[in-house]
């Protein structure tokens, strides 16, 4: 069993115990765990002799990163601008009413993260929601809730 | 795969490599970009693999997996070679009938486009009016290169402008020659690439850098994600003459993280590259040596901005700085570094290919050469559009993206993303490039071109760009950071129908603020959305704060849903729907919706049949009082 430590110990060796690759390997770690713990973010620090209040400083401000854990599924409803004026807006809220949740937040069984998101560049298929890396749209009120159910 | 140590050996290769093809084999494509997969390109391709093996075709029929080809509408779009007939909206189940007409040489009239003025049916991509008024110099080598193939892009006549540079020119003649060719940045400001080359060029310090800004921040742009996802080698081809012409041994390519196709690609192509001997070491016996890493972004729009993008790749927090000393001059780890965003880079090797007097041919008088748009929003066809600078936005959303679904009325045409502006109906004709868009207020931006129709609203997308910006300004200047807290506050006022008549004067004092003092060009030109509206679409923020009413029925505070009791059939549709359970009536009875419930979401408006559209949105005007029990008036078939 590999404990924090191993994990980025491994990841910090693939690029060199470089300190300007912090993000990069934030983002690998996470990939790996789905968040990022507060071990975590000590053990990079550590390891790559980074200060920890700079690891934390990177870490809360870049979007990506989330430092509580995620659900089983992460569902990020695009809101750039050419699904905005297709409706993206009354997908969100029919998203947020059919999972209780509000952007940025986890359902308490741990089920459901939901997420807003920039722009996925999949413009042609707006409004669209990403479920685990996997775009679906054109999304209609009427229809999300049945794609959502496919996600157990 | 031996390393490639001179042009000469290049050269060869690329011929072993024609001599392998046989140009008249039949090969079907299949464009699989993240629009492609989006839309089930992965199962399409899963489909004729199966198929063609099933039936042992392998040596007879080629597959080719390429990039996004740009009609993202009509996607997955399979392409036959080499008659060039070109399927759309492909599903998995076409793969025998197709298979089977490729074999007897057949064409598949159901598949084609169809013309919607003509009903003709159009068998070559090329006819089609979306790809016909384009002239795609960079985009188009996507049908024809397996992205992940290093091959394929040789044999297209790949790595040809690098073994041009590096044996016919010296630096200075390929730096004279970009110089010439009058390139401009095509990341948004349009600053001359020439120049920024020059400047690093010459700036005091060593090591120089040059870096690939793949940071597309811009929600509603894509085009630097499909060159990543379909052509990376031609924009890392780019990047190496830039580098050579510049001085620089070291390169970056900061992509974002939320294109994982392109993260993968580009990463196989560098890999592919360097075997090959066009990265690393004595590049093609040139004694020139570069290097690439590749920086994923985590998520920060304002690390597009270059000074900001240049703290991110050194791990730290992308904030960006006052920029009186150019990024040419100090920039990543204080050292002089040239950023230039994908599209740039990969029109480089054309421009060492084809001459400097080559690209002065396209374009208008300021702006050189094509670019690509990405058009999407409320239009027919969406896609990724290149043409020529001084293109007409008319030309561009009518002749190529087929104008406004349904029948619509157009309203209004966003450029630049969320620095640009919202263009009216009235500069339609404008010939588009840099210095035009500038003048109407907009910008050129990295090429986001969102259409809008009369059911958007135009405070409410002020509202959307203002609070776009406002979560992701850093916060480190106050203009910027306070400023558009303060918009924030005034617009989602007027959209409520809380807004006072004298704030639209504060929204442009505060906009005017934002715009001389903020610290980098996203506050510098985050109000520009609000300053087009006011300028533009003044009539509707003062409809919203005179009338209380939102003309294009969008803004919720301002809009209710009612169903008219002539038109309804009783069906029980919405109803049903309803998660809140407000509309009332029944079987045989007309429906009606309980307003204190209504939480406005929309499902009735939706869902009610289109045969029916019972349901309607009613802003600014007293709600029929409902009649309940009302027995449904049956339409006559």
């Amino acid at each position: 069993m590999i404990g924090i430590s191993g994990i980025v110990s491994k990841i910090a060796d693939k690029y060199q115990r470089d300190r300007d690759m912090l993000i990069q390997i934030l983002l690998d770690v996470q990939s790996g765990l789905g968040w990022l713990p507060k071990e975590v973010l000590t053990e990079v620090s550590k390891q790559l002799g980074v200060p920890l209040t700079r690891v934390y400083q990177v870490a809360t401000y870049y979007k990506a990163f989330s430092l509580a854990p995620r659900g089983r599924h992460l569902v990020r409803i695009c809101m750039g601008t050419a699904c905005q004026v297709r409706g993206s807006p009354l997908i969100r809220d029919r998203v947020q009413l059919l999972l209780g949740i509000a952007p940025g937040e986890t359902a308490p069984d741990m089920k459901y993260t939901l997420e807003t998101v920039n722009c996925l560049g999949c413009c042609a298929m707006g409004p669209m929601v990403e479920i685990d890396g996997v775009a679906h749209g054109p999304l209609t009120v009427s229809n999300v809730g049945e794609i959502l159910e496919k996600y157990k | 795969m031996p390393r490639i140590n001179s042009p000469t050996e290049l050269e060869k290769l690329r011929e072993e490599i024609k001599l392998k093809r046989e140009p008249g084999k039949p090969c079907i494509t299949i464009s699989s970009g993240t629009c492609g997969h989006a839309r089930g390109s992965e199962e399409v391709i899963a489909a004729f693999e199966k198929e063609i093996k099933s039936q042992g075709l392998e040596e007879e029929i080629d597959i080719k997996i390429t990039g996004c080809l740009g009609f993202c509408q009509r996607e997955p779009i399979v392409l036959i070679h080499p008659e060039e007939i070109c399927y759309l909206e492909v599903k998995p189940e076409d793969a025998a009938e197709i298979v089977q007409s490729v074999k007897e040489k057949k064409i598949i009239e159901r598949l084609l486009y169809t013309d919607p003025k003509t009903g003709e049916k159009i068998k070559h991509d090329s006819d089609i009016p979306f790809y016909k008024s384009q002239q795609r110099n960079i985009l188009g080598s996507n049908k024809w290169i397996d992205s992940r193939s290093i091959e394929d892009y040789l044999y297209i006549g790949g790595y040809s402008a690098l073994s041009k540079a590096l044996s016919q020119m010296t630096p200075d003649q390929v730096l004279e020659e970009i110089k010439k060719a009058n390139l401009r940045g095509r990341g948004g400001g349009g600053f001359p690439t020439g120049r920024k080359w020059e400047e690093t060029k010459n700036a005091p310090g060593e090591p120089k850098y040059v870096i690939v800004n793949c940071d597309e921040g811009d929600p509603g742009a894509y085009m630097d994600r499909s060159l990543m996802e379909g052509n990376p080698h031609s924009v890392i081809e780019g990047l190496i003459i830039g580098a050579y012409a510049i001085g620089s041994h070291e390169g970056f390519v900061y992509v974002r993280q939320e294109y994982p196709l392109a993260v993968e690609n580009l990463n196989i192509a560098l890999k592919q590259a360097e075997e090959y001997g066009f990265l690393g070491e004595n590049i093609l016996n040139s004694g020139f040596d570069f290097r690439i890493k590749v920086h994923r972004g985590a998520g920060a729009f304002v690390s597009g901005e270059s000074s900001a993008l240049m703290t991110a790749i050194e791990g730290k927090v992308g904030e960006p700085r006052m920029k009186y000393v150019h990024m040419s001059q100090r920039g990543y780890k204080e050292k002089p570094s040239c950023l230039n965003n994908v599209e740039t880079w990969a029109t480089v090797p054309f421009i060492i290919n084809k001459g400097s007097d080559w690209f002065n041919s396209i374009g208008t008088e300021g702006s050189k050469g094509t670019k690509i748009f990405s058009l999407v929003g409320k239009v027919n066809n969406t896609g990724l559009v290149e043409v020529p600078m001084g293109m007409t936005l008319r030309q561009i959303i009518y002749d190529i993206g087929g104008g406004i679904p349904k029948g619509r009325k157009f309203k209004g045409v966003q450029t630049g993303g969320p620095s640009g502006g919202i263009i009216p109906e009235q500069y339609l004709d404008t010939p588009i490039d840099f210095d035009e868009l500038t003048q109407i207020g907009s910008m050129m931006g990295s090429g986001g071109m969102i259409v809008m129709d009369e059911d958007t609203c135009m405070v409410d997308m002020a509202r959307y760009f203002i609070n776009f910006c406002c979560e992701e300004s850093c916060g480190k200047c106050i203009p910027c950071r306070e400023g558009l807290r303060m918009l924030l506050e005034i617009l989602t006022d007027v959209c409520e129908g809380k807004g006072k008549e004298e704030e639209l004067q504060t929204l442009e004092d505060i906009a005017e603020v934002m715009k001389d003092a903020s610290l980098c060009a996203l506050g510098t030109t985050a109000a520009n959305p609000v300053l087009t509206t006011l300028r533009y679409f003044r009539d509707e923020y003062e409809a919203h704060i005179k009338d209380k009413r939102c003309p294009a029925k969008v803004c919720k505070n301002l809009i209710t849903y009612y169903i008219d009791p002539e038109k309804c059939q009783a069906c029980m549709i919405c109803l049903r729907n309803c998660p809140t359970g407000a509309i009332q009536g029944g079987k045989n009875l007309v429906h009606w919706i309980e307003q204190d419930k209504c939480i406005k979401c929309g499902i009735c408006y939706q869902v009610c049949p289109e045969r029916f559209n019972a349901v309607e949105k009613l802003s600014g005007e007293p709600v029929p009082a409902p009649v309940p029990g009302r027995e449904v008036t049956r339409k006559k078939e």
